[in-house]
């Protein structure tokens, strides 16, 4: 069994380490939440598999000085190679636990699907379903039914930097991203896309969890959400200002997303803000064919520049 | 008299010290006729412009935006223009997912001693902005929001209330 693996390897470095990272479950079967385990006894809690939602390389940053170990799900390992990549952390003080991922689910379409969700007495999950027992009733799922967005479209199943793999590769879900979700939302027109975000903003809390969940979000105190000076969104709760945060969020990530998918999964409101980013990645590919997190040594597009550029095109005016 | 007079839009443009903004005093001095749309902000160099700049300049009320910096290979710092070559490129590209047509910024590269070729330009650019009309608002509270309130003055629901 996959699990009892990793569970091994884990505990046969923990004396090694200060801690690992993983998941465990949470207030109820159906919501995970981040472990972290320090004893042998800790890893017995570590649950792999479809409820593994969170992106636990956003703690790295914080933890440069401790030698901490990270289980990673295809998508959070390249997280952590951008984090490398930018020096933000220290490839002597991580140690990288890599399995396959299958997918992992979206609880907005579970609550969709299923109701009464929220009463969840016990989740069973196989390798392409999971099974919701509620108070009322039993719900079994298709994972492909109630599967997150981005792992329709995952490239990167697999870690693609591991100290240790544990279990069998899996094949990628698709080979390139035809970013068919940018292309229907870019079929409208220009109005229409304005319409739609000032609708989406107007929903916008400003609870920051998209920022907060972003492993790549590092400015922390100094983020230009909250500084005063220069003062670039005001305390106000209008449609700008948020939209101003978002456009700030998606640029401050240009070159550097890696479309984890963290922010969305994050919002409370539902928002779909990756389509922002999901959009920079794409002009990035085209530009600069060049995708960020798969390579800790690559020099990021935007710190680099060629004398005669492959794909700008000079302006005839 | 301005050949568009009272039909101006709000062009906002970002020119580098060393090139554009000599360019575009170069075709003053010359009396090169212009559209007078065009605001101007002086920046040491277009590789001092954060996309955000262009970002904020559109959510204030700006209908275009044009950035105007030295030619590749004569930046006065050597390298800015480079920089924003890339960084330009890549946002023009990325407002069309906003709703912003790409036309409404243009970047473009115009020397101290080229007045000639600044007013092809800022001609060029503002005909092209003024082709797409004035921007929609990105408004400072949402429109359902504000309908709702209509008809009510705030300011004397205010008072009364005190």
């Amino acid at each position: 069994m996959m699990l009892d693996q990793l569970k091994e390897t884990i505990k046969t470095a923990l004396p090694e380490l200060d801690f690992v990272m993983g998941w465990t479950t949470g207030y109820d079967p159906l919501h995970a939440t981040p472990l972290y385990m320090y004893e042998p006894d800790d890893v017995d809690q570590l649950i792999w598999g479809p409820l593994n939602v969170h992106n636990l390389a956003v703690h790295l940053p914080a933890l440069r000085h401790k030698k901490v170990g990270i289980v990673v799900k295809g998508c959070d390992s390249r997280s952590v190679v951008e984090l490398l990549q930018e020096n933000l952390i220290d490839r002597e003080n991580v140690v990288i636990f890599g399995a396959p991922c299958n997918g992992v689910v979206d609880m907005t379409k579970i609550r969709k699907a299923v109701p009464d969700a929220h009463f969840a007495r016990s989740v069973e999950t196989a390798d392409n379903s999971l099974t919701i027992t509620t108070d009322k009733d039993t719900h079994t799922l298709s994972l492909a039914e109630v599967m997150a967005d981005k792992c329709t479209r995952c490239r990167f199943p697999n870690a693609v930097e591991a100290d240790h793999f544990v279990g069998e590769k899996r094949i990628p879900a698709v080979e390139t991203d035809p970013y068919a979700d940018l292309e229907s939302f870019e079929s409208q027109g220009f109005a229409e896309r304005r319409d739609f975000w000032m609708a989406e903003m107007d929903r916008c809390i400003r609870c920051y969890a998209c920022r907060n969940a972003c492993p790549l979000c590092v400015c922390r105190d100094h983020c230009v959400a909250q500084s005063r000076e220069p003062h670039w969104v005001s305390q106000r709760d209008g449609v700008r200002d948020k939209f101003m945060f978002q456009v700030i969020h998606a640029i401050h990530m240009a070159g550097r997303c890696t479309e984890c998918g963290e922010c969305e999964r994050a919002c409370p409101m539902d928002i779909p803000v990756l389509l922002l980013k999901r959009k920079l990645g794409n002009v990035i590919h085209d530009l600069f064919d060049y995708d960020a997190g798969l390579d800790a040594e690559a020099r990021p597009p935007l710190l680099a520049f060629k004398l005669e550029e492959d794909s700008i095109k000079e302006k005839d005016w | 008299m301005p050949v568009l007079n009272g039909r101006e839009l709000r062009i906002v443009g970002f020119l580098c010290n060393w090139c554009s903004y000599g360019g575009a005093d170069t075709a003053g001095v010359a009396r090169f006729d212009q559209p007078t749309d065009l605001r101007i902000i002086r920046v040491p160099c277009s590789g001092r412009i954060d996309p955000l700049f262009i970002a904020k300049a559109f959510m204030n009320g700006a209908d275009g935006v044009l950035v105007s910096g030295c030619h590749p290979r004569d930046c006065h710092y050597s390298e800015g223009n480079y920089y924003a070559r890339r960084r330009l490129e890549v946002f023009k590209q990325f407002i069309t997912v906003l709703g912003i047509e790409p036309e409404r910024f243009e970047y473009t590269w115009v020397s101290a001693s080229e007045g000639q070729r600044w007013q092809e330009v800022v001609t060029k650019f503002t005909d092209q902005v003024h082709a797409l009309g004035p921007m929609a608002p990105i408004p400072e509270v949402a429109l359902s929001k504000l309908a709702q309130t209509e008809g009510t003055d705030l300011r004397t629901a205010i008072t009364e209330e005190a």
